[in-house]
């Protein structure tokens, strides 16, 4: 049983360098989304959002003008707009909003505000038992999963570096991407740049760069009066795990329940999905939610993406978009998962369309593998 | 290391941190359900209990994983140093650091024994080093 919601709507924001606030990013990609699917700010009665300021959904509220009857500002980094996509079908369900916009927004590269040591409040157990050593925030708990999974599957730094290559095979088809420009990469290029945690270097972690996106939920039945064609809410599910580095196995990862939790839902399999966006916040997030979500078994990513068949052309096209390593990262891509598998079942993806896919997987990665959201979307039928 | 990053203790924490001065690494034992955790809890995970008491780790692990970090995530913290998951004997996995190894003798699964570092505020940090290492 499927949720009987859709999304109406889908945009970005300006990506890259913007010299924009949040505030600006944030009205430019809820005015966009809106437009998109015919619809205007006072349709508007439900909101999803994060990382503006401690009143998240309150604040970008204000800023617009509106007062929904419902909102979430759910923080659980990058998978946060996954997980909206459940909350705001169960309150559209129980008739709580009939149009949610779920957005995200940032400048981090213009406001240079991202640090290597991440935001640990000093009342968290982690402030005394982990951050006294130092690791990196979050790169260097994705470092010590990615030296368990070489240990434990034999996989090497190339493996991992494949995940990168094809980004950027990806991204230059996306004219939006960052790095649409940059020409192709080649795996003795991500081994040659300079190692932040082992085993990952600079070119395994994903971009630092401004940008966001919005999508518009209502109901299957009004969304097939709407503008475009519905893109259908086939099913989700998510898992909450870990915020410290210690307390739960680095593998497999919380995308095991998600996972399982949207295909059950949606009465689908892995082989049932024509169109893969998965959050690659570095080269190993890739490897290990491939396996957790049920493309292939444990320690066989490394040759799935090394593959055809993720590639242009292939079975499993796979971050179509170039990714957080080459297309945007703004700090909490998940938005962007959901705008890429909208337009990629709407056919609206140029040089870099898949043919003719009907279900699509957005997988979103958030903190330190500490949340995982998994939703499936479909061509109305 | 400049302007280190200290620990604020609580309620909780404050016996654990003030055993660090006297060299003994403390973990929590349920007094219900005998389950050892850490770090230091309000609850016992296993049975949700509040009878935890202290006892005495026996120093000894496996590294469960590792990274060198190549770039300090603030002036605190000179480069290159090794972070790593250390399962203790005792059950408990934990984040600390390796000390006195060369990257080339690191190892997921290596056997590990406590050492000491010490912090500003006279409390110390329990660091974990490769047992016979090269180094030593
Ligand atoms: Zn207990």
């Amino acid at each position: 049983m499927s949720a009987n919601t859709a999304i109406v709507g889908a945009a970005e924001s300006d990506l890259g360098v913007t010299n924009a606030s949040i505030l600006t990013l944030q009205s430019q990609a809820i005015t966009r989304a809106l437009a998109d699917a015919g619809l205007s700010l006072s349709d508007v009665d439900g909101l999803a959002t994060s990382g503006v300021s401690r009143f998240s959904a309150t604040q970008v509220a204000d800023y617009l003008g509106i007062q929904p009857s419902w909102s979430d500002s759910t923080f659980a980094g990058g998978s946060a707009y996954e997980m909206y996509i459940a909350r705001a079908s169960q309150a559209i369900a129980a008739g709580q909003a009939s149009t949610i916009v779920i957005s995200f927004a940032s400048n981090q590269r213009s406001a240079r505000s991202r640090s290597l040591g991440g935001v640990v409040e000093t009342h968290t157990p982690e402030a005394q038992f982990e951050s006294p050593y130092g690791p990196l925030f979050p790169l260097s708990y994705y470092a010590m999963a990615a030296q368990r999974y070489m240990h434990d599957y034999g996989a090497t730094r190339a493996d991992l570096a494949q995940v990168a290559v094809l980004a950027r095979e990806w991204a230059l088809l996306n004219p939006k991407a960052f790095r649409y420009d940059a020409g192709p990469l080649t795996v003795d290029e991500v081994l040659a740049a300079p190692m932040m945690s082992s085993p990952l270097t600079t070119a395994d972690c994903c971009l630092v760069t401004d940008g966001g996106g919005a999508v518009v939920v209502t109901s299957l039945e009004r969304a097939r009066d709407l503008a475009k064609p519905p893109v259908q809410i086939l099913g989700y599910g998510e898992s909450t795990t870990n915020t410290s580095m210690s307390q739960v196995p680095l593998l497999p990862t919380g995308a095991v329940a998600s996972g399982k939790a949207a295909f059950s839902l949606a009465g689908l399999s892995p082989s049932d999905v024509d169109v893969v966006a998965l959050y690659d916040s570095f080269t190993i997030t890739v490897l290990l939610s491939l396996e957790a979500l049920g493309f292939c078994e444990p320690g066989e990513a490394a040759s799935l993406v090394a593959s055809d068949r993720v590639r242009p052309g292939g079975d499993i096209p796979l971050n179509t978009s170039g990714g957080g390593l080459s297309y945007c990262h703004p700090g909490q891509y998940g938005v962007l998962l959901l705008v890429e598998a909208v337009r990629q079942l709407r056919g609206e993806a140029g040089a870099r369309q898949v043919s003719n896919p009907q279900v699509a997987l957005a997988h979103g990665t958030g903190g330190i593998l500490s949340t995982h959201a998994t939703v499936l979307l479909g061509v109305d039928r | 290391m400049s302007e280190q990053v200290l620990p604020i203790p609580d309620d909780i924490t404050t016996p654990w941190w003030e055993a660090t001065k006297e060299g003994k690494f403390l973990l929590q034992t349920c007094l219900e359900c005998q389950h050892v955790q850490h770090y230091p809890r309000a609850v016992c995970i296993q049975c949700a209990g509040s009878q935890l008491h202290w006892v005495e780790s026996a120093g000894q692990g496996v590294v469960d994983s590792y990274t060198v970090v190549h770039r300090a995530p603030s002036p605190a913290f000179t480069a290159p140093y090794v972070i790593a998951r250390v399962q203790l004997s005792e059950g408990p996995t934990m984040l600390t650091r390796i000390v006195g190894a060369e990257e080339s003798e690191l190892a997921c699964d290596l056997p590990v024994t406590l050492a000491w570092d010490s912090l500003s505020d006279g409390h110390q940090l329990p660091v974990f080093q490769v047992i016979n290492s090269k180094q030593q």
